[in-house]
C-alpha cells in the first residue's frame, strides 16, 4: 500500500510541474532536475504540443525521449550561447530548484550562511538573476521545509517581486514567477502584494501542514483547492517518460 | 606555411609569471584544458586571478592555494553538483577574493574584453545578489528614449588564455566536434596576444581539417592563438565528446579523495607530482585495478 501512495505522489508534482508551462506555447520549456524536465516534457506531449524541450546538454529533441534516454530526435541545436540569446530574448521558461525561498520569491542556489565566508558553499548564483529578470522562471522544491522555505535568503540568485519591484518598468513587465511547487503543495505568488499564496494542497496534505513547514505567513485566500491528480493518458505519458521511475526518488 | 606554433604545457606556463589573469575555457566538467591546468599546478606560479565557467580546474587551483581572485558564474562538476575543493576553500576563506557573476554576465564581460569596449550592457544581475556582493558593479542609464538603467559588465582582458580543443592544425587552425564550443573562442579572444595556449587531442594537417567535421566546427582561427599544444586525452577527467566522454568512475574517485586530507595527499601524490605522460600512466594504471 504504502508504494501506491508514494508513487501517486511523484505522479501528482510531475504534473503540477507540467501545468507550469500551461498556455506558453512555442518557446523553450527548461526544467532543472528530474521532475522539472519531466513536467517540461509531460505538458509537451500532453496540452502545450508547441513546447521546445532539450536533452539538457545541446539539443531541442524533437521526439517523447525518456529522461535519462539517449534515443535522441534532434530538432535543433542549442549550445550555451544559444541558451543565453534564448532567455534574454524571453523565449524561455525555466523551472529550477532552489535552496532558500523567500515569501515574495527571492531564491538562493548559491550559498548558506554569509556570503563572504559561507558555512555551505552550493552552485553559485549559475544563470538565476538573468533567468528571473528575462523570462518565466518556477520553481520545484522537493522537500517543503521551513529551512527552504525562509524569512530571508542567504544570497539572491534570483529575483523576487519586491526586487523586481523596485527596478525598470520594462523588468516590472518581464520578470514573472509563475508558479512553486512542492511535495505538498502549490504555491504561486498572485496575491495583492505578489507574496507567497497557497493555491492548492496535495491530497492527504492539509493547509496548516504547509503553513507549518513554511517560514513565513502563506497568503491563504477561501478555501485552499486540492492538487489534481494526473489522468490515466497524462498518467501513461509520465510512465513513458521516466519508465524507470526516477521521479519517486525526489518526492515522497 | 603558416607558422608551427608547437610547444608543451611545461614550457608554456614557464613564461607566465606571478599574479596573471587566466581564462579557462570549457564549462564545469567539460571539455576543460586539464593537461595545462595540471601543469599551472606543478608550477611555482602564485596568486592568480582565474576566470572560469568553473569545474575541477577551479577545485584543484584552489586546493593547490593558486587562487588570488577569481571571477566566476559557479564552479560545478555537472554529473556531482558540488565541487569540493571550491566548497571547501569557500567555506575557510582562503579565496581572498571571490568575484561572482550571473552566466551570462561572464560571457558579457568576456565579449566586452574581446571587442576592445569598456563595457556592455546588460539586465542579468540587476537587483540581485550579484550587486550586492559586487558594489563596484555600476549601471548606465540608455541614452533613447526607454531611459531604462541597465547593469555595466566591465570587460575582462585576460593575461593568458588556456583551452582545449578536440583538433587543431600546427598554427592554431582549431576544431570542435563536440556538441558545444562553450565560450573557448571567448577566452583566446578577451586575452591579449602573447600566452593563448590551444591544447587538442590531436593536431593534424590543415587540409585534415574538414575530414571530421564540416566548416562550421572551424570557430578558431591561428589569429587567436599563439601556442598549439598536442594532448591526447589532456580533458581528462572532463567530457571531450566525441573523443570521450567523462571518466565518471575516475571523478568520483577524485571527489572521494577531496573529503579528507590524508586521501587528498594520496591522490596528489599518486597522479599530480609528475609529467603530464606520468599522469596519463597513473590513470591507465588505476583503470586495470578499478
Amino acid at each position: 500500500m504504502e508504494d501506491t501512495v508514494v508513487s501517486a505522489l511523484a505522479d501528482i508534482v510531475v504534473m503540477a510541474a507540467a501545468e507550469a508551462f500551461r498556455g506558453d506555447g512555442e518557446i523553450f520549456a527548461s526544467g532543472m532536475g528530474t521532475i522539472p524536465m519531466l513536467g517540461a516534457r509531460t505538458a509537451r506531449s500532453t496540452f502545450e504540443p508547441d513546447l521546445l524541450v532539450s536533452d539538457g546538454e545541446a539539443f531541442y529533441i524533437g521526439n517523447e525521449l525518456p529522461i535519462g534516454g539517449t534515443d535522441k530526435l534532434i530538432e535543433g541545436w542549442i549550445p550555451f550561447r544559444s541558451v543565453f540569446d534564448t532567455l534574454w530574448g524571453g523565449r524561455r521558461h525555466v523551472m529550477m530548484g532552489a535552496s532558500q525561498i523567500d515569501r515574495f520569491g527571492n531564491t538562493n542556489i548559491a550559498n548558506i550562511g554569509p556570503w563572504q565566508r559561507p558555512k555551505a558553499q552550493l552552485l553559485g548564483v549559475r544563470g538565476g538573476p538573468g533567468n528571473t529578470i528575462n523570462h518565466a522562471t518556477s520553481f520545484f522544491i522537493p522537500k517543503h521545509a521551513t529551512n527552504v522555505f525562509v524569512s530571508k535568503v542567504d544570497m539572491v540568485s534570483g529575483l523576487g517581486y519586491d526586487r523586481a519591484g523596485d527596478l525598470s518598468e520594462w523588468v516590472q513587465r518581464n520578470h514573472r514567477l509563475p508558479r512553486v511547487v512542492t511535495n505538498l503543495a502549490v504555491l504561486d505568488f498572485n496575491s495583492p502584494d505578489h507574496s507567497m499564496r497557497l493555491v492548492s494542497v496535495h491530497p492527504g496534505v492539509s493547509v496548516t501542514e504547509v503553513q507549518a513547514a513554511t517560514g513565513f505567513e502563506l497568503v491563504v485566500d477561501g478555501d485552499v483547492a486540492e492538487t489534481r491528480e494526473p489522468t490515466d493518458v497524462e498518467l501513461a505519458v509520465i510512465d513513458r517518460l521516466d519508465p524507470r521511475g526516477l521521479r519517486h526518488r525526489e518526492v515522497s | 606555411m603558416s607558422r608551427d606554433k608547437r610547444t608543451t604545457e611545461d614550457a608554456a606556463i614557464a613564461l607566465l609569471s606571478n599574479g596573471m589573469t587566466i581564462g579557462i575555457g570549457g564549462w564545469g566538467s567539460r571539455r576543460k584544458p586539464m593537461s595545462l591546468v595540471r601543469a599551472l599546478l606543478r608550477s611555482p606560479l602564485k596568486d592568480l586571478t582565474i576566470v572560469s565557467y568553473g569545474g575541477p580546474d577551479v577545485g584543484l587551483l584552489a586546493a593547490a592555494g593558486k587562487i588570488r581572485r577569481i571571477i566566476y558564474g559557479f564552479v560545478s562538476l555537472d554529473s556531482i553538483p558540488l565541487e569540493p575543493h571550491w566548497r571547501a576553500a569557500r567555506q575557510a576563506g582562503t579565496i581572498a577574493e571571490p568575484v561572482e557573476y550571473d552566466e551570462g554576465m561572464l560571457q558579457w564581460a568576456l565579449y566586452a574584453g574581446s571587442l576592445r569596449l569598456p563595457f556592455l550592457p546588460t539586465r542579468a544581475g540587476l537587483g540581485s545578489g550579484v550587486t550586492d556582493v559586487n558594489p563596484s558593479l555600476r549601471t548606465v542609464r540608455s541614452p533613447y528614449a526607454d531611459g531604462e538603467e541597465l547593469l555595466a559588465v566591465p570587460a575582462i582582458r585576460l593575461d593568458a588564455a588556456f583551452v582545449h580543443l578536440n583538433r587543431s592544425d600546427a598554427s592554431g587552425n582549431a576544431q570542435f566536434l563536440g556538441p558545444d564550443i562553450y565560450f573557448d573562442d571567448l577566452f583566446l579572444s578577451a586575452c591579449e596576444p602573447g600566452h593563448r595556449y590551444l591544447s587538442c587531442e590531436k593536431i593534424v594537417a590543415t587540409d585534415a581539417l574538414l575530414d571530421e567535421g564540416t566548416f562550421h566546427t572551424l570557430r578558431i582561427n591561428r589569429s587567436m592563438v599563439d601556442g598549439v599544444i598536442e594532448a591526447p586525452n589532456g580533458a581528462h577527467f572532463t567530457t571531450c565528446e566525441p573523443d570521450y566522454g567523462r571518466d565518471e568512475a575516475f571523478q568520483k574517485a577524485y571527489v572521494t579523495a577531496a573529503g579528507n586530507a590524508d586521501d587528498w595527499r594520496a591522490f596528489n601524490e599518486r597522479y599530480l607530482q609528475g609529467t603530464e605522460a606520468q599522469y596519463q600512466a597513473a590513470v591507465a594504471e588505476w583503470k586495470t585495478q578499478s
